[in-house]
């Protein structure tokens, strides 16, 4: 198979920290930028005159609550901090959640038996 | 696409939640079946990179926005069981952490953004692939096809939930129309990113990309080296 050209270039850990760089810019840099407008589901909802119905989110007060960091004053860097914590988290709830089901799996009885 | 609390009725939300709970552990069970062990740290930057581009809302239409589910580019990622439980992972942070999408709604919101896309998305994307050659391009357009179909299916099985617990008076012909128009709108944009990003991906690494296994791309090299991390 050495006449096949080679598109692989980058290692497998070389792929995740780039792609993991790349979700922290867009989450730091960009996030704050975001447009503030409702989305789809808001807007019909306000449209169609159900969005009153809306109830406050238990964990409203939660010190990340809403994207913004509690005590940081300036608005762009609260976003960014608050993006920087959420890939952090789901990076780590994930990739731990995987490795448990997976880990689970492997040393399941029904995975000792040769197949 | 988040359902806040308060907009379906508590009994349909609760209803939801037991449903995909059953239907998480099934597809948990299934990931945890299907991704090779080594790859763990994929599922990981998948869920973390959704969570970021949820973050970026644009501009879809006068005053409203949207942002990328993500479900069926992690689908087309990694598989549709470990996409769906990436973006799970992706609504309960964000549930939990930034108040976003109702607690109550938890279950409505995985349904709808997580195995709706995830599973639906899949499967409008293996159907397209069928009717196309088998090149990488191919695998593009039809992860950008589905993307943007299965926004339109998350906003159907919101108009779906409405139909049974919305607590709205306007009727469900109207929420349909209302849903179906904005997220033709948002899929588009949904289609064309992700299809942005599995052409980046498979012009990188080909190889971790679950939905162009076919295609065999450099297989020989890398399979190499599964088998000897694997011994």
């Amino acid at each position: 198979m050495k006449g096949v050209s080679r598109p692989v270039r980058f290692g497998f850990g070389a792929f995740i920290a780039a792609g993991l760089i790349v979700a922290l810019v867009l989450a730091f840099f960009v996030s704050p930028s975001a447009s503030g407008n409702p989305d789809g589901l808001n807007k019909v909802a306000i449209d169609k005159g159900f969005a009153d119905a809306e109830k406050d989110h238990a964990f409203g007060d939660a010190p990340t609550a809403g994207y913004e960091v509690r005590g940081v004053d300036d608005d762009r860097l609260s976003t960014g901090l608050a993006g920087i914590i959420g890939v952090a988290v789901t990076f780590s709830v994930a990739g731990g959640a995987m490795l448990i089901v997976r880990r689970a799996r492997r040393t399941s009885p029904a995975e000792a038996v040769p197949h | 696409m988040h359902i806040p609390d308060g907009f379906i009725d508590g009994t349909t939300s609760a209803g939801a939640a037991v449903v995909v709970a059953g239907g998480l552990g099934a597809t948990l069970r299934r990931a945890g079946e299907v991704l090779d062990e080594r790859r763990v740290p994929l599922a990981g930057l998948v869920a973390a990179f959704v969570f970021a581009v949820q973050m970026l809302n644009v501009p879809v239409a006068s005053g409203t926005s949207g942002h990328l589910l993500g479900g069926a580019l992690a689908a087309v990622l990694v598989g549709p069981a470990v996409g769906a439980v990436c973006v799970s992972v992706v609504l309960g942070v964000q549930a939990l952490l930034f108040a976003d999408g109702g607690l109550s709604a938890l279950g409505l919101n995985i349904l709808n953004m997580a195995l709706v896309t995830a599973f639906g998305g899949y499967a409008v994307f293996v159907l397209a692939r069928r009717v196309m050659s088998r090149t990488p391009s191919s695998v593009v357009v039809a992860a950008g096809f589905a993307a943007a179909v299965s926004v339109v299916l998350s906003a159907l099985a919101f108009t779906l939930e409405y139909a049974v617990g919305g607590t709205g008076t306007a009727s469900v012909p109207t929420v349909a129309g209302a849903m179906v128009g904005v997220h033709v709108l948002i899929g588009i944009g949904e289609g064309v990113i992700t299809a942005l990003v599995v052409g980046a991906v498979l012009a990188t690494r080909p190889d971790l990309v679950w939905g162009a296994r076919d295609l065999a791309i450099d297989q020989a090299a890398t399979s190499h080296v599964a088998e000897k991390v694997a011994s």
